[in-house]
């Protein structure tokens, strides 16, 4: 039998999902945004997972739905650090905060 | 019917020759004295053969020869145009034809007509003179040809025109166009050498002192039209339209209507025949040549007032029996008629100009022919006309012939002297020998020389009428004036003629060419045998031998007319007459006979200060240029023109604008700049100050969009959160 | 206290300190070895969740790739930021601010929610399906569209990402 609340796995979620947006929101290096940018979809997964494991078992929408997650993190990481990359060559900075050319 | 056509055409041909003239023959001297005098001369032969005709009528005052047309329409009526012969009519064509052809002749030889033109004559100045040489190689200095030639020509024939049409017409509105016409070309022609300040200014004073007369006359035309709704004179001077005027009292002085018209109509006359008051123009006139002067001031223009007086004789005194008293117009007509002539007779005696003299002596005359008027003299007024006219013209017309052989004695001695002084002549009687006739005669029928001269035998109707109608106050006057008369025309011939010449010039003076001496002799015929139309029943001796047609002739025209040759028996009118006109005549000729050059007048001495008073013509010109002159001027400039119109006028005008402007700024300061250009620009200043605000935003950082983001779902998940739940 | 909970708890606590070590460390090298940390955390709870396929996944996908290409990033561009200054920008503040409040704010909505505390599974002990996931995945009438499109993302993503870092002269573009 199960004994993990479902309520410890989602305030976990929603934990490192803060986590990782704090990450996103307070640091200068763009790759470390990136990183903090996984944290983020991986709090993602673990609640839709709990979400699947607890309720929606029998539906496979959940694991799909997890599935392209995964997928989606992937290309994004890619191309994100891509492009960090190729302003990085550009301007040769990595600090978010000089990237900063849509200024009004 | 081919009588009443004739006298339709009678003034015409000098019209028509002023408009060819004025339009085409401007430039040849030749044609245009030929256009002038064809028309002048056809005027002469229409007007004789009407003459010979109309005198051969019976009644004609009782049935004139009418010719009028429908005119002008009125409400109900026709204002009627047309030609009225009778009596008076016919006497006045004839010295008028005579005189105007006379003096169309004599000025193609006054304005040297065949001349050669001046070496340095201007148009507007008098011709001064061309060097010719003659076969020897001697430079002469010869008289030179009128620049203005042509215009001289088509200006008299102008005024012929209006001469002929005032005489013939039978309406006082037609009557008025030719007085009025030859008001025109008086000014015009005193004017003629208008580069000369000084006839610019007698033109001017001529027009405008006429004027003055003119103004009160149009009064009278109108009130008669307004009365008796007619100016023909065969309506006005009916039985029914004269009741009708004497009747009903006009709102002046309590005068009838025919009382108040004829005044009105004597003050025209008053200008135009130069009485006291308004005589100051006539004297002045003498700017313009001398066929002119001939012409307007004794032939014509001045007969013309006195035409008019005499015309218009029914209404002036009407309600007015002989042996009663006169009517308050013709009491005026008398007191002023006597005054100026003997008031002009005493200036003429200190003037030394020719022509001055004899412009005073024709005020003088006319103030004759008024007086008699006034005192009901109706025959002897119109014979004085006649008579006057004749002589008159004669004299000037030889004053003009001496005035040109003393300036062809000027050119030919080379002095500088005034041609027209008579100090300056002298002796001319050997040099020109029918000038100094002529003149003679005419001198002696203005002094009235007994039997031999017509002035004669009108003035001593004139005489006889104030006499025998009991006037001793007018008769006194007229007595004194013509001895006076007769001492300054002796003077004149006197000082003109006789004696020894003073000057070079006279010394060289001769005669005039046949064109001016022609006319001279034909005048002096008239002004001798004129007189014997008129000698009345009474003259001893002679009366009765010849019938004295003129006071039946024109005296038929009023009732009282025929009885004044019945009435007068006395012989004291006759004695006068005689002793002042040979008393003047002698003493003319004893006190002035013995003048040297260089000598003072010896009148001077005698009268002392009066006769610088005399002299000044009594300091008229200077009282009007004070009373009258300076105030008009001062009217005209300061108060109307500078303050009136410049000033207020302006003023109003000028405020309009200002408060045009004003209004214009305020909108524009108060109302345009804040309200509209605000409005536009506080919406792009808004927007801009909002953009500016809200720019800071954008700041380029993503994390902190993303911050602002996360804050806002925060805040509103709240929000609504706490809404769902029934928190808030 | 179950053994469950207590191993939950233990790897929970190990995952979440690694993040918090992830987010707050200077050395970007030093970042990348706590997220590798944190991946396999997260794996071991999708073990707890009964999900064995996705547990494979996380570590193949997520730490075998993605983790490795964030070091490799981080290898690549180190020497342009010190490591002595402050990694947090100047608004970290308001990020931790809006972070707690949002934690909260979440926390507080889900505990009203009845079936928050729940331990009943419905997952049954063998775990998911996978042929089943499979069938879905290509059935029209189920998720074949989203994983085309994912598919297509999936290239899309490759060809762009290599465009995107390419040297610019002599390399492709």
């Amino acid at each position: 039998m199960n004994s993990i609340p479902m309520s410890w796995y989602l305030v976990f979620s929603i934990g490192l999902f803060c986590i990782g947006l704090f990450g996103v929101l307070a640091r200068k290096n763009a790759v470390a945004i990136i990183m903090g940018l996984e944290l983020m979809l991986n709090a993602v997964n673990v609640n839709l997972l709990a979400f699947w494991s607890y309720l929606y078992a029998d539906g496979m929408s959940g694991l799909v739905f997890v599935t392209i997650v995964f997928a989606v993190a992937a290309a994004e990481s890619a191309v994100g650090l891509a492009l960090i990359i190729s302003a990085y060559r550009r301007r040769n900075t990595v600090i978010a905060e000089d990237m900063n050319v849509l200024k009004g | 019917m081919a009588t009443e056509i004739l006298i339709w055409l009678i003034p015409l041909p000098p019209l028509v020759a002023f408009f060819l003239i004025a339009l085409f023959a401007n430039r040849w001297r030749g044609l245009s004295h030929y256009l002038a005098l064809s028309g002048a001369g056809l005027s002469w032969l229409g007007s004789m053969v009407v003459f010979f005709t109309a005198i051969s009528r019976e009644e004609l005052s009782k049935n004139p020869i009418i010719s009028s047309i429908n005119w002008l329409p009125t409400a109900d009526t026709w204002l009627k145009l047309g030609v009225q012969v009778d009596p008076l009519t016919v006497v006045t064509l004839f010295f008028v034809a005579w005189t105007v052809l006379m003096i169309f002749i004599y000025s193609v030889g006054y304005h040297n007509y065949g001349q050669p033109l001046g070496d340095h004559d201007h148009p507007g100045l008098p011709p001064h003179g061309a060097h010719l040489k003659d076969e020897h190689g001697h430079e002469h200095r010869v008289p030179s040809v009128e620049p203005m030639y042509s215009r001289f020509f088509g200006f008299v024939a102008l005024f012929a025109f209006g001469m002929f049409t005032l005489v013939l017409t039978d309406n006082l509105l037609a009557l008025y166009v030719g007085w009025e016409i030859m008001g025109l070309c008086s000014y015009l022609l005193i004017g003629f050498w208008f580069g000369k300040d000084s006839a610019r200014k007698a033109a001017v004073k001529a027009f405008l002192t006429t004027r003055i007369g003119d103004m009160f006359m149009l009064i009278g035309l109108v009130s008669l039209y307004k009365i008796t709704g007619s100016l023909s004179y065969s309506q006005i001077f009916s039985e029914a339209s004269l009741q009708l005027l004497t009747s009903n009292a006009s709102p002046i002085m309590g005068l009838s209507w025919a009382g108040f018209i004829g005044l009105m109509l004597f003050i025209g006359t008053v200008g135009k025949s130069a009485q006291f008051p308004l005589h100051v123009w006539l004297p002045d006139a003498m700017e313009g040549p001398t066929p002119v002067s001939a012409m307007i001031h004794a032939a014509t223009m001045v007969s013309a007032g006195v035409y008019l007086v005499i015309r218009f004789f029914p209404i002036i005194s009407a309600g007015w029996v002989p042996g009663e008293a006169l009517t308050t117009t013709m009491t005026v007509m008398a007191f002023i008629g006597a005054f100026t002539a003997l008031f002009a007779a005493t200036i003429a005696l200190a003037q030394n100009d020719i022509k001055r003299v004899l412009a005073y002596s024709t005020i003088s005359q006319l103030g004759y022919m008024v007086a008699a008027l006034g005192v009901g003299a109706y025959g002897a007024a119109a014979f004085h006309l006649v008579t006057h006219a004749f002589f008159k013209a004669l004299l000037f017309l030889g004053s003009g012939s001496v005035i040109h052989g003393m300036e062809h004695g000027v050119l030919h001695t080379g002095e500088e002297i005034d041609p027209q002084d008579m100090y300056n002549m002298g002796g001319l009687r050997n040099k020109m020998p029918f000038t100094f006739w002529t003149f003679l005669i005419g001198g002696l029928a203005l002094a009235g020389f007994p039997l031999v001269t017509a002035g004669f035998w009108s003035k001593d109707e004139i005489l006889t009428g104030s006499f025998s109608g009991g006037f001793m106050a007018v008769f006194i006057t007229l007595a004194l004036a013509a001895l006076l008369t007769a001492f300054y025309t002796m003077r004149q011939i006197t000082l003109t003629f006789l004696g020894q010449p003073r000057t070079h010039s006279a010394e060289h003076a001769h005669e005039s060419k046949w064109t001016m001496t022609l006319p001279l002799v034909i005048l002096s015929v008239f002004a001798v045998s004129v007189g014997w139309a008129g000698i009345p029943k009474a003259f001893p001796v002679l009366g009765g031998l010849i019938p004295p047609w003129f006071e039946e002739f024109v005296g038929s025209m009023i009732e009282s007319g025929h009885g004044e040759e019945v009435i007068s028996h006395s012989l004291v009118p006759l004695a006068t007459s005689l002793v002042v006109s040979l008393g003047g005549l002698t003493l003319g000729w004893l006190v002035y006979s013995k003048v040297k050059s260089g000598q003072p007048d010896p009148l001077q001495k005698a009268l002392g200060k009066i006769y610088s008073v005399l002299k000044n013509k009594y300091y008229f010109d200077e009282l009007y240029q004070f009373l009258i002159i300076k105030p008009a001027f001062w009217l005209a400039t300061s108060f109307t023109s500078e303050w009136l119109d410049r000033s207020i006028i302006d003023g109003i005008l000028h405020s309009f604008g200002r408060f045009g402007l004003w209004v214009g700024r305020g909108l524009r300061n108060w109302f345009d700049i804040p309200v509209v250009n605000k409005t536009g620009d506080s919406l792009a200043e808004g927007t801009r100050g909002l953009g500016s605000v809200l720019r800071v935003i954008q700041t380029g950082r993503v994390q902190q969009y993303m911050v602002i983001a996360i804050a806002i779902l925060v805040l509103f998940g709240t929000i609504f959160f706490l809404f769902s739940s029934g928190l808030l | 206290m179950t053994p469950m909970q207590i191993v939950f708890l233990l790897v929970a606590s190990v995952t979440l300190a690694s993040a918090v070590m992830v987010v707050s460390t200077r050395r970007m090298f030093h970042a990348a070895l706590w997220l590798i940390l944190t991946l396999l955390g997260v794996a071991i709870l999708f073990a707890l969740l009964e999900s064995r396929f996705f547990t494979i996944v996380q570590v193949v996908v997520y730490v075998g790739a993605i983790a490795i290409l964030v070091l490799f990033a981080v290898m690549l561009t180190r020497h342009v930021m010190s490591e002595d200054q402050p990694q947090l920008n100047r608004s970290w503040w308001i990020a931790s601010l809006a972070t707690i409040g949002l934690f909260t704010g979440m926390v507080l909505v889900m505990r009203t929610w009845p079936i928050f505390t729940t331990t009943q599974r419905a997952v049954g002990p063998g775990g998911e399906d996978l042929q089943k996931l499979g069938f879905a995945f290509v059935d029209p009438s189920g998720f074949m569209i989203p994983f085309e499109i994912v598919s297509v993302l999936l290239l899309a993503a490759l060809i762009g990402a290599v465009f995107i870092a390419a040297e610019r002269k002599g390399g492709k573009g």
